[in-house]
């Protein structure tokens, strides 16, 4: 971290003298301020340009069907009948599976490297799970086809079948490509991101709270639970939002294993099909305005969903964040 | 009556190692898919990636041998148009955050910009395929390089801002003190102080939309041959890897595996590069 140190002024050069004593130039200071100005209103110009150009894509379809496209589930491009519900159904029920198997791992895993694991294996664990984060999607789901779905239809989903065949979950014949296969999928996308935020706030819950455990006679068990993951409940609920948010808009690796097929069944063995997945197959194949129109409200539910969650998140996260500051300075 | 509090301390103590225990093998299940991920990139992709792979372009259905060099260098030249809009948006973006505004106006700056980060990637393909692929008549290069880019300003421009914001405020008093000015301050002293970092974050992004492929499905669109114009649809490693990987052909089959080894390999490279970085900057400014 060298800051070069130069003299400001050359002894015997009395131009330079001169300019050293004018104040500095003030044009540059503005001219600087406004560029970077500029430079981060572009987050805000970005969102709304998304929401616009989504809107204005869409303006046909959303005038022709209405509120209908969201409750129907016909979608017959030869026709020009679109209905999304299978769509958003295939999306919400691939997301909660997603949640229910990343959430308790993740959470569990975050208070393994914030408060029970020993020390040395902590840094290296973190680097890990940074490295699954980095594997981009479409090679999960390479992954996805041609080896956890073969696994999956020959050993987990016939011992499923066996165990829970009497619920309607479970029944019918197994495929492979399946709505559970991109609700695992989407589960290891997710696993990263929700672990590193809770990780950060159990981080960011005051050593009073696990001191004041400890005095008491905790165990470490005890004090992670009542003094650390009970305090920060907001923020980890804030963290699985932003997991939520994540696996809503999934898109490559499911495309790849869930089968892509509009039908809205209980069995999870079943195929579905997601509002990601969707806009990948059939965007380019889309020969009539009307379908492109549809592709693009498609995007456009996608859109409105993913930014609510994030801004759930984002509140949650905030207040959980200022909440502890606030607190740790009392 | 000493005994059975002995007991249930005794008890405690077991239930904190039993939670500790699944705690241990939470974590192992979710490093397990990276481990594996890798080990069968390794047995499938290895054997497939060759001086073959690199120096040939694909060859049609049914003819074995061909590699991906149109995609390797397609990927390449879809960062560099990306670099050109992400960067210099996202640092002096980011460099406003951690030197300017009101703390009001940042905060809902930088609220933005995590939502942004949080909106689905093929939202942004969707976007720019209305705004320059429909426009223009044509897949481009272009259009995928921007809709990339794009991907990449919110995610500077947070990295860059936390950096900026590690920096002394001594430094910047220090300089401002001898007369110059702040914004030279702030070009030659804040910025300087805060180079690997920014460096860091900028290659980070890169890495990220390097390997995207969402976004890319219909604006580069992918290409078999050679790109020779950027106002022509280019080809890229994921997408390449995409279409392979969903076609019904073995040897298609063997060149997804081949192309994502390659892919995750510079990732992997370049978050090694960066973890390099971020010690010397632990080590100097924190």
């Amino acid at each position: 971290m060298e800051i070069a140190i130069r003299p400001a002024v050359a002894p015997d050069d009395s131009q330079s003298v001169a300019r050293a004593m004018a104040p500095p130039s003030r044009f540059g200071d503005k001219a600087f301020e406004w560029l970077t100005l500029v430079m981060a209103l572009t987050v805000v110009v970005l969102v709304i340009l998304l929401g616009w150009e989504l809107w204005r894509g869409s303006s046909l379809a959303v005038r022709n069907f209405g509120f209908h496209f969201l409750t129907t589930s016909n979608w017959d491009p030869v026709a020009e009948r679109f209905g999304a519900l299978p769509f958003i159904y295939g999306t919400v029920v691939s997301s909660l599976i997603a949640l229910l198997i990343a959430v308790p791992l993740s959470i569990a895993t975050a208070a393994y490297l914030t408060e029970l694991a020993p020390l040395w294996i902590r840094q290296p664990l973190v680097s890990l799970i940074e490295m699954l984060a980095a594997i981009p999607s479409v090679i999960l789901g390479l992954w996805g086809i041609f080896v956890m779905i073969p696994w999956l239809r020959d050993y987990p989903f016939p011992l499923l079948k066996r165990l829970f065949g009497w619920t309607p979950f479970f029944t019918g014949p197994i495929y492979g490509p399946s709505m559970l296969a991109g609700g695992i999928i989407i589960a290891i996308m997710i696993l990263p991101i929700i672990t590193s935020v809770s990780r950060e706030i159990l981080r960011s819950v005051p050593n009073l709270q696990r001191e004041a455990a400890y005095a008491l006679g905790a165990t470490r068990w005890e004090a992670t639970r009542i003094a650390v993951l009970s305090y920060a409940k907001k923020g980890l609920f804030g963290a699985v939002i932003l997991g939520l948010g994540r696996a809503l808009g999934e898109t490559m690796a499911v495309t790849m294993v869930i089968g892509n097929t509009p039908q809205i069944a209980a069995s999870l063995f079943k195929p579905g099909y997601t509002l990601a997945s969707v806009i990948a197959n059939e965007f380019t194949e889309a020969t009539t305005d009307m379908y492109l129109q549809a592709l693009f409200e498609i995007g456009l539910v996608l859109f409105g969903i993913t930014i609510l969650a994030n801004l759930l998140a984002q509140i949650l996260l905030q207040t959980m964040s200022t909440a502890s500051a606030t607190r740790a300075v009392q | 009556m000493h005994s059975k509090r002995a007991d249930k301390h005794t008890w405690r103590k077991v239930k904190s190692g039993l939670a500790s225990t699944v705690a241990f093998i939470s974590a192992l299940l979710v490093i397990a898919p990276l481990g594996l991920v890798f080990f069968h990139l390794l047995v499938n992709g290895a054997s497939s990636v060759n001086w073959d792979f690199f120096t040939k372009l694909p060859t049609p259905v049914g003819a074995p041998g061909g590699g991906m060099v149109n995609a390797i260098v397609g990927s390449l030249e879809l960062l560099a148009l990306a670099a050109t809009i992400g960067i210099p948006v996202g640092v002096l973006g980011g460099v406003y955050l951690g030197e300017y505004g009101s703390a009001r106006v940042n905060s809902v700056l930088r609220f933005i910009a995590d939502v942004l980060n949080g909106v689905p990637s093929i939202t942004w393909g969707v976007v720019v395929y209305g705004l320059i692929v429909l426009r223009f008549k044509g897949f481009s290069a272009y259009a995928g390089g921007l809709a990339l880019g794009l991907i990449m300003i919110p995610l500077i421009i947070r990295t860059t801002e936390e950096v900026v914001l590690l920096v002394p405020n001594g430094y910047r008093e220090a300089a401002l003190a001898l007369g110059v000015s702040r914004w030279k301050t702030i070009v030659h002293v804040v910025m300087k102080t805060a180079s690997k970092g920014i460096i860091t974050g900028i290659l980070l992004a890169l890495a990220r939309v390097g390997g995207e492929t969402a976004p890319l499905l219909f604006t580069a669109f992918g290409n078999r041959f050679w790109n020779h114009s950027l106002s022509q649809p280019i080809a890229a490693l994921p997408l390449q890897i995409f279409t392979y990987a969903i076609s019904p052909y073995d040897d298609w089959h063997r060149q997804a595996w081949a192309g994502a080894l390659v892919l995750v390999t510079g990732i992997f490279c370049v978050n090694v590069v960066v973890r390099i970085l971020t010690r010397g900057r632990t080590a100097s400014l924190v």
